[in-house]
Order: C-alpha cells, then sequence, then structure tokens
C-alpha cells in the first residue's frame, strides 16, 4: 500500500491518530500542546469524522484539572476519551490519572513532554513533567521523532484497549511536538487493523450505566484497600507484552517494526547508551557514525518506559556490554539518581541477585542531558561514551552545559559533526513580521512533497513580543533526517533584515564555501561598504558565495507591506538548486495558492508578482579580497551596565546564552530588577517626534504607552544649562508647579513605534491639522541626538510624589514609571494599566502575577522591565503558577499583616528605647496618602537609627519586621484566562476573604499568551481558537459577580474610554481596605486589528455597550449611598460597528456568515439588557438601609 | 393601464426600480419590496476596494504576530474555507433570485482596470439579469484631463461589456464637461442603459475632532432637477435606455422622470424613509394621475416632455437661468 507522504509537526501527528480513535476529546491549552487540541477543534468544526464515522467531541474546559475530571467521567460512561496538554498542566491532571489507572480504564494521553517549573518556568522540552507522573500506575511510552509520533500513539490505543492500563504517550516538547518532518501518515485502513471494535464494545460495557447499574470509586479501610490496590497486578504484568503485541501487528500492517527496548549499533558492543524522546535520533546518528570508524558502541532506545519490562530491557543489550550510561532528560534533585538510572540498575541489580543476568555486571553511570530543550548533539553523545571509556566514568553528570560549580558536567568537542554528506543545512534568520517562518515551512512541504528528499525544520522563537526575531533551522538530504539539534553548520544562511547584522554573530555557523543571502537596501555595488568588519572578515575567510536582494523594494512594488517571504524563499531555491528553477517556481506559487487562495485571488497574484520580480533583483556580491569596512557590530549592552548584566545578561541577549556556565546562574531563582533598560533594541522603524509648540500638556501619551518609552517631566529651568543641543522644553501651564519647565521625551531605542501616542494626541495644530504635537518620524536619523536628549532627561530629577496631582491623568504621569521596555507586543494594551500601577504604588507594591503574556513580558530572560526609583525602591514581582495566582498574592498580604502586627506588638514593647512620640507616630499614621507614607518611611528610617548596633532579640526581630510599618500595596495581576477560568475558584475564596488585596484582571478575552484560545470571558460572536464558529455564549460578569459579595470593591475600566476613571479606580481600590478587583479592558493582538488605534477601540468597546464602565465602592453603602457608579454612558452606538472593525469578529462572516448575524444581534440585546440591569442597580437606593424602594 | 416599460431590454411591470442601497442588502426587504409592487431590484454594490481590500485586510490581521512567539504560532483558529467578500455577495445574487421573481441587477462599483472586474462574469453566471456599473470617480488629481478621465470610463465599460452578455448600466455623476457629449460617448461604446445620477457622498468635517468625516444624508425631492433636466436633454439623442435616479419621493416624480424621458426610475431615500409600502403608494397616485389625466400607458408619455417634444425646448438650457432670476422680482 503507497501511503501520503506529509510534512507535519508532532503535534499534529499526535491529533490526527487521536482524532481518528476517540470519541470526546477534553481539553485545554498549555504550550507546547495546545496545537493538539486546537487541530482537533478544527476537525471536528469542519465535520472531519473517526474511525466510526462520527465527529469527535472536542471540549475546553477551565483547566488542566477540570479536563481530566471531564476524561475520566467520559471514560467512566464508555466513550473513546482523550486528552493532550504537558507540563503543570499534566500535574494538574495527577489526581484524576491516579484514579483512571486505579479503574483499569483504557485511555491514551498524548503529552508534549515540557519542563515544570521549578527555580523558574520554562515552556520547552524535557521529561519532568512525564517523571512526575511515575506513580500514577500508567503506562509510559515515548516517541523520539515526528513519525514515531504518529506510529506509537495508533500502538499506544492499541496496547490501552486490550491490557487496560491507560497509557501516557510523550514526545519532546518543542523538539518533536513543532519540528516539521516530512513523514509517511498512516492511514484510516492501518488504523481499522489496528483498533479491534470488540474491545472497544468491551470498553463500553465496562461503563457505568443505570440499566446494569454499579459503583465505582468506593472509599475502602485498612482492612481491603492494601489487597484491592494489589488487585491489578496482573494487568501490569501482562502489559508490557500486549504492547510488544501491538508493535509487532502494527509493523505487520505498516512494516515499521518497533520494540519495548529498541538497540541500534555494535552487535558486540562495550558501551551502551541507554535513552529515550527525541535525543535517541542524535544518539542513533552519532552511533551510526562512530560504529561505521569501528567503535564497539551501541544505543538502547526505550520505547516503553513503565511498566518497565528488566526481561525486555536484558532481552535487547547485546552481551557483550561492560558499561552502560544511562541518560535522563530529568533532574531529581536530591535522589540517588534520576529515574531511569535507577530503573535499570534495579533491573540488573535484581538479575544479579538472582544468578541470571547473562554478562558480568557493567559499570552504570546516570546522567543529565537536555532540560529544557538544551542542545543535545553528537558531539555530546560521543562524550558520554568517552565518559564510559574512562578508567572511572563520572556518574550524576551532566552534559552539555559547563559545570563550574560542582563540575559534574562532560566536556565535549562542539566541532564532532556526523551529519552526513548530502544535507544541505540552512539558516534562515528572520523578523517574526515578515514570514519568514511561514514560508520556510512551505519550503519544507514543497521539498518533502516535490522531491525524493527528506526535509526537517525546525524554529527558534524570540522571547519578546514586539520586534520579534526568529531562526528557521532547515535540513533537506536524501535520507531520514535524525538530526535533532540545531544547524550547527550551515551551507546556506539567510538574512532576511539587515539591521541583524549589527546584532547576531550570524555567519559563525556558516561552513566553508557556503551562500549567505542578504536582504538588503543597498545594490551589489554598494553593500560591502555597509556590512560590519567582521561580517567581512568571516565572508573571506570562510570563501563565502554572497547574494544580496532588496526584498523590500520587490515587496513593496508587489503590493505586500514589508512581507518578504515569498521573495526570499523565491532567492533560496534559486540559488540553492533544490529544485530545477522552473519547477521551484511552480512549485512556490502552487504553495501560495495553497496558502492564501482561501483568502482570496488579490494576495495570491500579489504574491505571484512578487516571485515573478524576486530574480531579476537577486545578484551575487563580487567579494573583495580584503576586508574595507571601518567599523564592527556595536557592544550589546553599555559599557556603563552594571556587571552582571554585562558579563551575563549581555551573553544571553546575544544569543549566546548556552556558552554561560552554572556558577553564572542565581541558585535560587532570584534575578536583580530594572535590567531592560540596557537592553536597546532599536527596533521602531519611526519613533514620535514632540512639537513642543502646539503640546496642551495633558499626559496622554505618556499615559498610553505600552514601553514607558514616552514620558513627561516637569522641573526648574535652571537644569536646562547643560541640556543637549536639540533638546526641547517648554513652559509648564498649570498652577501647581507655575514658572517650572515641561518635556515630553521619547527614548528612541526602546520605543516599539507602535504609534499608540501619535494617535491619542489630541494637540492639533491649528493651520494645519495633521501635524499633531507628537508625529511619527523615521528612527535612524533621530537615534544619537534623542539618545543624549532621553540620558539628560532621565537624569533630571523625579518629582516630588508629594506635590503631584495624582487623583489626574496628568499627575499620574509625572510618577516614575517603574516598568519600562517590556517585551510586550508593539502596541500592548495590557502595559499602560501595569505601568500605571507602578507609578502610583510601585515603591511599595508587591506584584503576584498570574502565569500568562504579563508573567512572560514582565518575567522572561534576558531582561526585567520591572525597575526601580532612585532611591532603589521598586515593586518585588513573583510569579507563582497560572492557577494559583491569587492565592499566592493573599500570601503576600497574610505576611504583610502577620509581620504589621509583630512590629507593632515589638514597637509596644520597645517604646522606652524609641521614644513615645516616635512609637505612637509609628502606630497611628494612616499612610492616606504620599505625605503620610512619606512621614511613616521617615519614622522608620528613625527606628533603624535608634536600633542600629543593637543585640538583643527584640531589637534585631523588630528591625527584622519593621519594614512592614510602611503601607504596602499587595497587587494580584493576571489575564482573563487566570481570572475567568483556571484561577477563578482562587480567586473567589481570596475575594471572600475581606483582605486587603488588589486584584488587576488585564482582560483580553481571549487567552492571549498561548494563541488566542477561548475563554469565560470571550464575548458573544467573538472566534477565539475552541470558538471557531463564534463564542455563542455571552462573557461571564466578573465584575458582577464580585459586587455581589458586597464587600468588595470592583472597578470596570478602558483606559481609552476613560482615562480619569481609571486612574481614580486604581486609586480607589488601593486605598480600600478590603478586596479589590479591577477589570481593564486591554485591547490585543489577539483581536486582530491595527495596535496604533488600540484606545479607539477601547473607547468604541464601550460606547457600544460591550464593555461598561463602573465603579463599586463599599464605602459608599457604608455612607448610606448607593456604592455602584456608573461612568459610562447608555449605549449608542450599535455593537456590529465597533465589532466589524476587529478580525475577531469579522472574520466570522467570512467563515460563518449566518452565525455572524445571529450572533451579531445576539450581543446587541446583551449589551443593552446588561446595561440596565446596571442602571437599575445605580439606582437602587440605599437611603435607610432597610428598604430599597423609598426616596 | 399599462405602466409597464422596457429597461435595459427587460420588461418590467412598471417604471419603480428600486435603486442600489442598503434595503437590498435584506432577503426579506426585497420579497416586500416585489410584494409592493417594485418592479426591478438593483443590489447594494460590490465595491472594487471591497475585493481589493477585504481579502488584504484579513490576510493581514490573521497573520499580525503569528510565527513570532514559541506559544503563540497563531492567534485565529485556521477555518479552511473563507467566504470572501465577493462570494457572499455572489451567493447572495442567486438566493436574491431565488427569494424574487421581479428583475435582479447587480451592482459593481469601481473605478480602475484590474481583477474586480472579472467579478462582472461571476454576477452573470450568478444569475443577475443585468449589471449596473457604478463609476464612482472624484478626480482630485490636478495632472488629469476630462478627456482621459472619460477615457478610463469607456475603458471599464468595455471591459466589463466584454466579460458579461447581460445587459450593463453606467451609473454616472453629473461632473463632465459636456454630459451629452460623454454620455453619446458611453451609449456608443455598448452602455445598455444610463442611470442619471449618481449621489457621491460629500465629506463633512466635525468641529470637535477636527476630523473629515463620511456623512450620508438621503436625497431630498429638489435633487430631482438635475438628472431631470440631463434625462430630458439626451432623450432621443443617446441609444441607451436612461432611467432616473435622485430625489424621486413622489408619485408626480416618477412621471416627471418619465415624461423627460426615462425608461424608468430608481428610488431608494423614499424607500429608506417612509418604507417599502412608499412603492405602492408611489404606483397607486401614479395611476390615478394618469387616471385623471387620460393616459393610457406609461410608453405614451416616455420622452413627452424632454427637451426634443416638450413646447419650450430652451427652458432646459441656459435660457431657463434668466427666466428663474427674473420670477424672483
Amino acid at each position: 500500500m503507497t501511503r501520503r507522504k506529509v510534512t507535519i509537526d508532532g503535534n499534529e501527528a499526535a491529533a490526527y491518530v487521536a482524532h481518528k480513535v476517540n470519541e470526546v476529546c477534553a481539553i485545554y491549552p498549555i504550550t507546547p500542546s495546545s496545537n493538539m487540541g486546537e487541530w482537533a477543534d478544527q476537525w471536528s468544526s469542519e465535520g472531519k469524522t473517526n474511525l466510526w464515522g462520527s465527529v469527535p467531541s472536542v471540549v475546553e474546559l477551565q483547566s488542566e484539572g477540570g479536563a481530566s475530571g471531564a476524561v475520566h467521567g467520559a471514560l467512566q460512561t464508555g466513550a473513546l476519551t482523550t486528552t493532550f496538554t504537558a507540563s503543570q498542566g499534566l500535574l494538574l491532571m495527577i489526581p484524576n490519572m491516579f484514579k483512571i489507572a486505579g479503574e483499569l480504564t483504557s485511555t491514551v494521553f498524548h503529552v508534549s513532554a515540557r519542563t515544570v517549573a521549578a527555580h523558574a518556568l520554562s515552556i520547552f522540552g524535557d521529561h519532568s513533567d512525564v517523571m512526575a507522573v511515575r506513580s500514577t500506575g500508567w503506562s509510559l511510552l515515548s516517541s523520539a521523532s515526528v513519525q514515531e509520533v504518529m506510529d506509537m500513539a495508533l500502538i499506544a490505543q492499541a496496547a490501552t484497549l486490550e491490557g487496560r492500563i491507560p497509557v501516557l504517550h510523550f514526545f519532546d516538547g518543542f523538539r518533536s511536538s513543532h519540528e516539521v518532518q516530512k513523514i509517511e501518515q498512516l492511514t484510516e485502513e492501518d488504523m481499522r487493523a489496528m483498533i479491534n471494535d470488540e474491545l472497544v464494545r468491551a470498553h463500553r460495557a465496562r461503563a457505568l450505566s443505570p440499566n446494569r447499574p454499579v459503583l465505582r470509586g468506593s472509599a475502602q479501610n485498612p482492612d481491603v484497600y492494601f489487597q484491592a490496590r494489589e488487585r491489578c497486578n496482573p494487568y501490569y504484568t501482562a502489559f508490557p507484552a500486549i504492547m510488544q503485541k501491538a508493535m509487532d501487528a502494527f509493523a505487520k500492517v505498516v512494516g515499521r517494526q518497533y520494540r519495548l527496548f529498541d538497540y541500534v549499533g555494535a552487535p558486540d558492543a562495550d558501551r551502551v547508551i541507554v535513552m529515550m524522546g527525541s535525543g535517541a535520533e542524535t544518539a542513533h546518528e552519532a552511533v551510526e557514525y562512530l560504529t561505521a570508524r569501528g567503535e564497539k558502541v551501541g544505543l538502547l532506545k526505550v520505547r516503553l518506559f513503565r511498566p518497565f519490562s528488566a526481561d525486555a530491557f536484558l532481552e535487547a543489550l547485546p552481551k557483550t556490554v561492560k558499561s552502560l550510561a544511562v541518560l535522563d532528560r530529568t533532574k531529581e534533585a536530591g535522589a540517588a539518581g534520576e529515574p531511569m538510572y535507577q530503573d535499570v540498575l534495579t533491573a540488573l541489580g535484581e538479575r544479579l541477585n538472582l544468578g541470571t543476568l547473562p554478562f558480568a555486571f557493567p559499570k552504570v553511570v546516570g546522567g543529565r542531558y537536555g532540560l529544557s530543550s538544551k542542545e543535545f548533539t553528537p558531539a555530546m553523545v560521543k562524550a558520554v561514551f568517552d565518559n564510559l571509556a574512562a578508567p572511572a566514568p563520572k556518574n550524576h553528570f551532566s552534559v552539555g552545559i559547563e559545570d563550574d560549580v560542582t563540575h559534574l558536567s562532560l566536556a565535549y568537542d562542539p566541532h564532532f559533526i556526523t551529519e552526513g554528506e548530502g544535507v544541505i543545512r540552512c539558516h534562515f534568520y528572520g523578523l517574526g513580521s515578515d514570514g519568514t517562518v511561514g514560508a520556510n515551512k512551505n519550503s519544507i512541504k514543497i521539498i518533502g512533497e516535490e522531491t525524493e528528499n527528506y526535509a526537517q525544520g525546525y524554529f527558534v522563537y524570540d522571547s519578546k513580543k514586539a520586534g520579534s526575531i526568529t531562526v528557521s533551522h532547515l535540513r533537506f538530504g536524501p535520507r531520514p533526517i535524525r538530526s535533532t539539534y540545531l544547524v550547527s553548520s550551515a551551507n546556506f544562511v539567510a538574512c532576511h533584515a539587515f539591521v541583524f547584522l549589527e546584532k547576531f554573530d550570524m555567519l559563525r555557523a556558516a561552513a566553508q564555501g557556503s551562500v549567505f543571502l542578504l536582504n538588503s537596501p543597498y545594490g551589489p555595488a554598494e553593500v560591502w561598504d555597509k556590512i560590519p568588519r567582521s561580517v567581512q572578515e568571516q565572508i573571506i575567510d570562510k570563501k563565502i558565495k554572497f547574494y544580496v536582494i532588496d526584498g523590500y523594494k520587490v515587496a513593496k512594488d508587489a503590493g505586500m507591506g514589508g512581507r518578504v517571504n515569498t521573495i526570499m524563499q523565491t532567492c533560496f531555491f534559486a540559488i540553492s538548486g533544490v529544485l530545477p528553477k522552473d519547477d521551484a517556481i511552480a512549485a512556490i506559487k502552487k504553495a501560495i495558492k495553497k496558502t492564501y487562495g482561501a483568502k482570496g485571488e488579490e494576495i495570491v497574484k500579489k504574491n505571484f508578482e512578487a516571485v515573478d520580480q524576486t530574480l531579476a533583483n537577486l545578484f551575487e556580491v563580487a567579494v573583495p579580497a580584503a576586508a574595507t569596512s571601518s567599523f564592527d557590530k556595536p557592544p550589546v549592552v553599555s559599557a556603563q551596565a552594571p556587571d552582571y548584566v554585562r558579563n551575563v545578561l549581555a551573553k544571553i541577549i546575544a544569543n549566546e546564552g548556552d556558552d554561560l556556565p552554572v556558577s553564572s546562574m542565581p541558585a535560587d531563582g532570584t534575578f536583580p530588577t530594572a535590567t531592560a533598560q540596557w537592553e536597546k533594541r532599536n527596533i521602531a522603524l519611526e519613533i514620535p517626534v514632540w512639537d513642543e509648540k502646539i503640546c496642551i500638556q495633558c499626559g496622554k501619551c505618556a499615559l498610553v504607552c505600552p514601553h514607558a518609552a514616552i514620558r513627561i517631566k516637569v522641573y526648574g529651568g535652571a537644569l536646562l544649562k547643560d541640556a543637549p543641543p536639540t533638546y526641547k522644553s517648554m513652559d509648564y501651564k498649570g498652577q501647581e508647579f507655575k514658572g517650572m519647565k515641561y518635556t515630553v521625551q521619547v527614548a528612541p531605542e526602546d520605543c516599539t513605534g507602535c504609534g499608540e501616542c501619535v494617535f491619542i494626541c489630541p494637540a492639533k495644530d491649528k493651520s494645519n491639522v495633521k501635524h499633531k504635537s507628537l508625529d511619527m518620524a523615521d528612527q535612524l536619523p533621530l537615534r544619537e541626538p534623542e539618545r543624549a536628549n532621553y540620558t539628560f532627561f532621565l537624569a533630571l530629577p523625579e518629582v516630588d510624589r508629594t506635590a503631584v496631582k495624582i487623583d489626574t491623568v496628568k499627575g499620574s504621569q509625572f510618577l516614575q514609571p517603574l516598568f519600562e521596555y517590556s517585551g510586550a507586543c508593539a502596541g500592548c494594551g495590557e502595559t499602560p494599566y501595569i505601568k500605571l500601577l507602578t507609578q502610583l504604588f510601585g515603591d511599595r507594591a508587591i506584584i503576584a502575577n498570574a502565569t500568562g503574556c504579563s508573567s512572560i513580558y514582565g518575567g522572561n530572560l534576558p531582561t526585567t522591565p520591572y525597575a526601580v526609583n532612585p532611591e532603589g525602591r521598586g515593586p518585588a514581582w513573583s510569579n507563582s503558577l497560572f492557577e494559583d495566582n491569587a492565592e499566592f498574592g493573599y500570601g503576600f498580604r497574610l505576611t504583610v499583616d502577620k509581620q504589621n502586627e509583630y512590629a507593632r506588638e515589638l514597637l509596644k514593647k520597645l517604646t522606652g528605647r524609641m521614644g513615645e512620640e516616635l512609637v505612637k507616630g509609628l502606630l497611628e499614621e494612616p499612610q492616606k496618602d504620599e505625605l503620610g507614607i512619606a512621614r511613616q518611611r521617615s519614622r522608620l528610617f528613625s527606628l533603624k537609627q535608634v536600633l542600629a548596633g543593637a543585640k538583643d532579640a527584640d531589637a534585631l526581630n523588630l528591625l527584622s519586621v519593621a519594614d512592614a510599618l510602611v503601607k504596602k500595596s499587595v497587587w494580584i495581576v493576571g489575564g482573563d484566562g487566570w481570572a475567568y477560568d483556571i484561577g477563578y475558584g482562587g480567586l473567589d475564596h481570596v475575594l471572600a476573604s475581606g483582605r486587603n488585596v488588589n486584584v488587576l484582571v488585564l482582560d483580553t478575552e481571549v487567552y492571549s499568551n498561548t494563541g488566542g484560545q477561548c475563554s469565560k470571558s470571550t464575548p458573544t460572536g467573538a472566534v477565539a481558537k475552541f470558538a471557531a464558529g463564534g463564542k455563542s455564549l455571552p462573557k461571564k460578569d466578573l465584575g458582577l459577580l464580585a459586587v455581589t459579595y458586597g464587600n468588595i470593591y470592583v472597578a470596570r475600566v478602558a483606559m481609552g474610554a476613560n482615562d480619569n476613571q481609571t486612574v481614580k479606580a486604581f486609586l480607589e481600590a488601593e486605598a480600600y481596605d478590603g478586596p479589590s478587583l479591577i477589570i481593564a479592558y486591554s485591547h490585543c493582538i489577539a483581536h486582530g486589528f491595527n495596535m496604533t488605534e488600540g484606545m479607539q477601540h477601547q473607547k468604541e468597546a464601550v460606547e457600544c455597550g460591550a464593555w461598561p464602565l463602573f465603579r463599586y465602592n463599599p464605602e459608599m453603602a457604608l455612607a448610606g449611598k448607593n456604592p455602584l457608579k456608573l461612568d459610562s454612558k447608555a449605549p449608542k452606538m450599535i455593537f456590529s460597528d465597533y465589532a466589524m472593525k476587529e478580525t475577531r469578529f469579522k472574520m466570522l462572516t467570512k467563515s460563518h456568515p449566518e452565525a455572524a448575524k445571529r450572533l451579531m444581534d445576539a450581543a446587541q440585546k446583551e449589551n443593552l439588557q446588561r446595561w440596565q440591569v446596571y442602571e437599575q442597580l445605580a439606582a437602587i437606593n440605599y437611603g435607610d438601609g432597610q428598604d430599597g424602594h423609598h426616596e | 393601464m399599462d405602466l409597464s416599460t422596457t429597461y435595459l431590454g427587460l420588461k418590467l411591470k412598471n417604471p419603480l426600480v428600486a435603486g442600489a442601497g442598503p434595503l437590498s442588502r435584506d432577503l426579506d426587504t426585497l420579497r416586500h419590496m416585489e410584494d409592493a409592487g417594485i418592479s426591478a431590484a438593483v443590489l447594494d454594490s460590490l465595491f472594487e476596494e471591497q475585493i481589493r481590500h477585504d481579502e488584504g485586510e484579513l490576510d493581514h490581521y490573521l497573520t499580525q504576530g503569528t510565527e513570532s512567539f514559541a506559544e503563540a504560532l497563531s492567534y485565529f483558529p485556521r477555518p479552511s474555507e473563507f467566504t470572501k467578500g465577493p462570494e457572499e455577495y455572489l451567493e447572495y445574487i442567486a438566493k436574491a433570485k431565488a427569494k424574487v421573481s421581479i428583475p435582479v441587477i447587480a451592482s459593481l462599483n469601481g473605478v480602475s482596470a484590474g481583477g474586480w472586474m472579472e467579478y462582472a462574469r461571476k454576477m452573470q453566471e450568478a444569475g443577475a439579469d443585468a449589471i449596473e456599473l457604478n463609476i464612482y470617480y472624484v478626480p482630485a488629481n490636478p495632472a488629469l484631463s476630462g478627456g482621459e478621465i472619460e477615457q478610463m470610463y469607456v475603458d471599464a465599460l468595455k471591459a466589463v461589456k466584454a466579460a458579461v452578455t447581460i445587459p450593463v448600466a453606467l451609473k454616472l455623476s453629473p461632473f463632465f464637461s459636456n454630459m451629452a457629449f460623454t454620455a453619446r460617448q458611453l451609449s456608443n461604446a455598448g452602455a445598455d442603459g444610463l442611470v442619471l445620477f449618481n449621489r457621491f457622498y460629500q465629506p463633512d468635517i466635525d468641529l470637535d475632532t477636527l476630523e473629515v468625516v463620511p456623512n450620508l444624508v438621503l436625497s431630498s425631492p429638489s435633487e430631482m432637477r438635475l438628472p431631470l433636466r440631463w434625462i430630458a436633454i439626451l432623450y432621443g439623442q443617446v441609444a441607451a435606455d436612461i432611467a432616473g435616479s435622485s430625489g424621486v419621493h413622489r408619485a408626480e416624480d416618477v412621471i416627471k422622470t418619465v415624461m423627460a424621458g426615462a425608461s424608468c426610475v430608481q428610488v431608494c431615500s423614499a424607500l429608506i424613509v417612509h418604507g417599502v409600502k412608499r412603492g405602492t403608494e408611489m404606483l397607486k397616485g401614479m395611476e390615478s394621475w394618469m387616471a385623471e389625466h387620460d393616459y393610457e400607458s406609461v410608453t405614451q408619455m416616455k420622452g413627452s416632455m424632454s427637451q426634443r417634444n416638450c413646447p419650450e425646448p430652451a427652458a432646459f438650457e441656459r435660457a431657463n437661468y434668466m427666466k428663474v432670476l427674473q420670477s424672483y422680482k
């Protein structure tokens, strides 16, 4: 039978089988597994059926805990059910996994194995999640490649149906889940042949049914629980054989033979590596290379890790083995060894005890590799074999890093390369926005599907969301590609943006005689002198063939804006010669048609035109004999940066973090803040320019800036004497700082160029209305002068916080932002709120941040946007989990309150030493405003002076908790996925606790960070992943739910609609001595519109009634007034007039036109009704506190 | 009494045609119009810009921010099929044809030569009885001569005519140096009908925001005077049928327009303001006026007050100017 060759990633491969062999999928998004659920959802929404001709039901839950509960329920009632997850998500499933296994339930979970957060979160791949569920009783089955993912998904399903042990089928996150490979697609007939319907019916027959009622899930006592637990033993004993049987059956049907343990290498090997997962592919490649050179080495690939079959393991090992290295892709700190190492030792030891070990007890060492997708290369495999060959091999080693603290790492030779001849290896450096990755995925498909070649693509993304850079690693060759590591020796390097030349050493990996393709605004005659000297030297030394194209020009002429993807792709095919030129162009056009055809002919045409124009604009550059440039790459960070930034963070910024040794990392995950200021990214093509002559000094520009890259200051005019020549200022217009100067200053190298400040600027030139007080202009000519201006501006003194009208927009903007230059998207709708928070309260704030966008742009290395003021104070920040953030922040409050209480007790005790006045002041200061806080701080200073040098316990204890005497501002920050869904239970509890915590919900109405999945905040009619047909139910009214408690301060704000109300709400929430909840409308890239206009969308969301503004202040009720104040007017705009400006709503009119019409009408009604309810609530009379009906 | 007329070779039961506008966007309303006696309906326009930009916009925002950040490689589900703006329109033509038995005229609004014109053919395939090509062009380029602009119209018309076999009417603005010359030129180039006139949406200035804002003002009865004059002048001088458009609100307006020489009149604002039932009222009004004045058929009155046939031909030209001025004395 011929099977289709497809070019897909591991997630799609797993989902493909899972969707075919299940009836129910209950899911929850988590990287890197989200795509599996998304595929399943999409296929079901398109009516694709499973093996039995029925469309699987795909449902999204509120958390993985919820998903596993739903899976458990569906299984217990007889549906073939699955889920897809990873990392913390898998951990949340543990309780149900124990039950599912305990009840001997047939199911397969597909897991893209990901690091479990420890000292830090990581979205990347290792086996720490899988290893954390070892005790659940599940079978653990590993896939090492995309092909295996598809194969094992089916084998697992067959085995679980027969053996009744649930199977966790796992493959490495990103490396396998996101790697694109050309594979053979299983057919429905293959699946039919593997799945026994009698077993499916037996599964159904075991289900709960009132027609044959049973009870399952009893509670048992000491008398029988133990016996009952042991009752399952025969199933576990039998399972390895059942799995092998399924593998054998698969081999008969499909031809690929797998074994529980697959050995490759010399039949008489003396040194053997035992490992599983994608690293085994690399080891396989290395072993083949080494054995071909006569080395007696081998590799034992573990497929079925649990139940661990010692018999099969020993059977598979060559009898000549003298030493074994067991490699675990996990770390179990404090254990006698990592899990697989221990299992192997146990298996060997037991046989030794029994006297049935077929060879002498070998040397066994365990090692760790590849944590968080750390590179694992043939060079490291060789290092492991070399270690085994040593007289005293290092045990409990690590490989792939330099451990200069405990010296456990193995040294390896990075120049050891095993990739065969004939493999074309490419690097493509692209901007996220230029479509490079998409085009490369197309190229892989083209080569995979149009030629006999095998193809592999792996993509390295940025941790920044604005101006992000992607590196694509592509391989093509005549044999299957097992290189599960990055391309380290490239024979084709393409740089899709000229500016990268100054940022990265991109020719570092270029091989001798390779090709370098540069997208350059300079033609072949002039480009040479424009590139840095070190790049010139590499081109000459490595004899690189150098090509240029002005891709932006070609793209612009074809009407494609900045998307150079198809142009650079055409160049690649033209130069590389992978396909004959005409065939390549025909194939590119076919791919374009396939990619864009659904969206319209015009786009297809534009792309065709770009392809046709490309070759005429592609030139080879005559490389001179010598380097001529007198300039080179600038230093990554300024020489003024602190040591840690220069020595450690700068390496990470320069893509050289892999070279950092263990000692450079903190032992407990603690990092300094205020480091984003050193990472000058220069990603804006245009930046705002201030015209002081027409500025009205409203401060809105500073308020809306997502990156704190435009700021205002007021200061004494005398300071201007040292100002740089182009520095601008004007007289301050208000009364409070009369006689002082005012400046709006842009941070030219930190601005992302989103243009939100220009859009919001209300000051227009009277004679030329299109000219505003802020206009965008090219960044490059402004960079140097504005850098000097910004440096001068920053050095000007910060405003006196006690003198500012803090409750106004402008006043708030005079305060120093303590959140700056984050990696958030250009035009982000969330960050202006966080920045405002830090301006108002940052010098005394502790922030608990739920996992999501805000934890990524807030806490992803290399640098930290949370900053400090000149006194060294600033927000202290931490991220616990996604689901527990409210509780985490609540814990902050418990500590603050407890320490405050203890400090007060000690103060009273020590009154004699400190003086009554000081103690009285410290105890009684209400700290209601900045002045009060300043007074308290000054008393605290006195306290510390008085107690300085004291040795007694009370004094020392007081000193250690005295800081709690100054009011702390506890903030719990997260998105709607957290607040409405996964964290809602905890949020509800914490809000109900009555404690003084402030909750800020950055509501984008969708799971933004994981790519736009539906949440309970998603409004009616919006399209989101898992709501491809448009959300059919209204958004949950989180604000109103909180209002019902009566003692919670609740505000619903939208900065773009009413910035003044936003500022007031933050101040009131913080001032309220109890729980506060601010729900902030945050426009988002996942809404699909021009982010420059984000604030306008906020305004319209309010005007159409989708987002009514209100504040509910319980203190008003105490005063006999209605606590609910509506801050927006009755809806006047039609909902669809707002909605049709956003792709999330509009695309439904294109994909499901009838549903769109129905849902738009429904949303319109909902908005009006909600408004009426609010209006009535706001009109209730709270007068005498007894009756709401009298005036 | 015979109210029937012929327009673009289509036999219409009366001269009252629903002009392109928002009412024809809804199938039920279309049916109500037919029930109210309307004899044909011009559908809301499919815009060149809609074809060009909708596609580009959708693609742009569906791909914005994608393939950049490892956790969010996309932000939207990937439906394999989208109903493109034009396709939706084409489907609508088919649905409209199924819903009503009166002729359905599709409207294509655009100006430059390009791929969008292919939609004329698709409109025909979808079942449209005729096409109204609305060349909505504001010549803001001072380097462009009147002749060049007229040529653009001719080219666009020819391109559409070449793509279809059904009749094509051209909806024009009154802003030509010599309306009569242009009209004849277009008629000679193959226009089966001329719709006089298009009403440009004139922009307004919002004094609060200092922004130029689009401002849709419905027509008023006084606006029918301009087309009335030109219909009267052109009647008999061009081969193409003429449809009156702008400011037709009452039965008398229909009668006047037909007398000036129109084969039919297009009503839009009147139906929006007064409801579809206004059509019935206008037709009734026509019938009673005709009965009262002993007219037997629409054919009989068509062109009876055109410049060619009216007792005072100069009234449609400059001489009328003096008369108007003097009437204020």
